[in-house]
């Protein structure tokens, strides 16, 4: 039988696959993609507890979740492609300056 | 045969589960952001999947929609208009922040596994609460709405402002600016 503790696990490991992928990695894009694997990692935990307790408000919230992220990623890629223009790489080592 | 009849849920759950992990790994060691992408949609569908052994069928449609059919494609797109291929190449990984984030993850993953060694049964809730209203059946979109629009309606109308905001803000950041510094 598949308890919600399966779901927590699996969420626990994509959270911190996206952790670990977002320290070590340099390419904005890339790390970009681990910011949504964690936000996926808390979307299966809402719909895992929403399932537990046989409530709608987790499925509900989980919508917002998927909103934001898809604004975030709207956001995050707008940033990669003005990095891209001014500094002419997508090393988050480099994006070192706050005036372009 | 009895017994792949008998878990077969469980069958489909490590299936898709181990899928998702795959795919974030890929994710993580990807050369080409391009592969990396690839690695994340299959995991955005595997995800999609375990939404609907759940009884999440709308999140699992609106899962594919929007991750695999809208952010995947930004991804893309931007990859594509960056043109990776023509930037000086350079080492991939923050290599002496390795250590660091072995670290991090493992002191990360046992403060959560703590929280979590409390084991939940499998299903305790009503599984009808999530596909009726008033306990009448209806199917999970039904029901999912009929929350969103009567007792979260506050936090919808306030997330369309943020997707105003985001939409302006990319566009503000996508512009081009004039040589004399001014923005065109």
């Amino acid at each position: 039988m598949i308890t919600t503790t399966h779901y927590l696990v699996l969420s626990l490991i994509l959270f911190t696959l996206g952790v670990v992928g977002m320290t070590v990695r340099r390419n904005f894009i890339t790390v970009l993609m681990c910011v949504e694997l964690i936000l996926n990692a808390a979307n299966i935990n809402f719909i895992a507890f929403s399932r537990q307790f046989g409530d709608l408000t987790g499925q509900t919230f989980a919508v917002f979740v998927i909103t934001i992220a898809a604004a975030e990623a709207a956001i995050g890629l707008g940033i990669i492609v003005a990095l891209v223009r001014i500094r002419h790489t997508v090393n988050l080592d480099q994006a070192n300056r706050l005036e372009g | 045969m009895d017994w792949v009849v008998a878990n077969f849920a469980l069958i489909v759950f490590f299936v898709f589960a181990g899928a998702a992990v795959a795919g974030a790994i890929g994710v993580i060691l990807a050369k080409s952001p391009v592969h990396a992408a690839i690695s994340l949609l299959g995991t955005f569908l595997a995800v999609a999947a375990l939404f609907l052994l759940q009884h999440a069928e709308f999140l699992a449609v609106v899962q594919i929609l929007v991750y695999a059919g809208g952010v995947m494609v930004l991804f893309l797109f931007v990859i594509m208009l960056v043109n990776v291929r023509t930037l000086p190449d350079e080492p991939q990984f923050v290599k002496k922040m390795a250590p660091a984030a072995v670290i991090i993850g493992l002191i990360l993953a046992s403060v959560v596994a703590a929280g979590i060694v409390r084991s939940f049964p499998a299903v305790s809730g009503e599984a009808n609460a999530l596909v009726s209203i008033g306990g009448e059946a209806v199917g999970n979109t039904e029901a999912v709405g009929w929350e969103l629009y009567l007792r979260y309606l506050l936090p919808f109308e306030v997330v369309s402002v943020v997707l105003l905001v985001a939409m302006i803000g990319a566009i503000v950041m996508g512009r081009k600016e004039s040589s004399d510094g001014r923005n065109a």
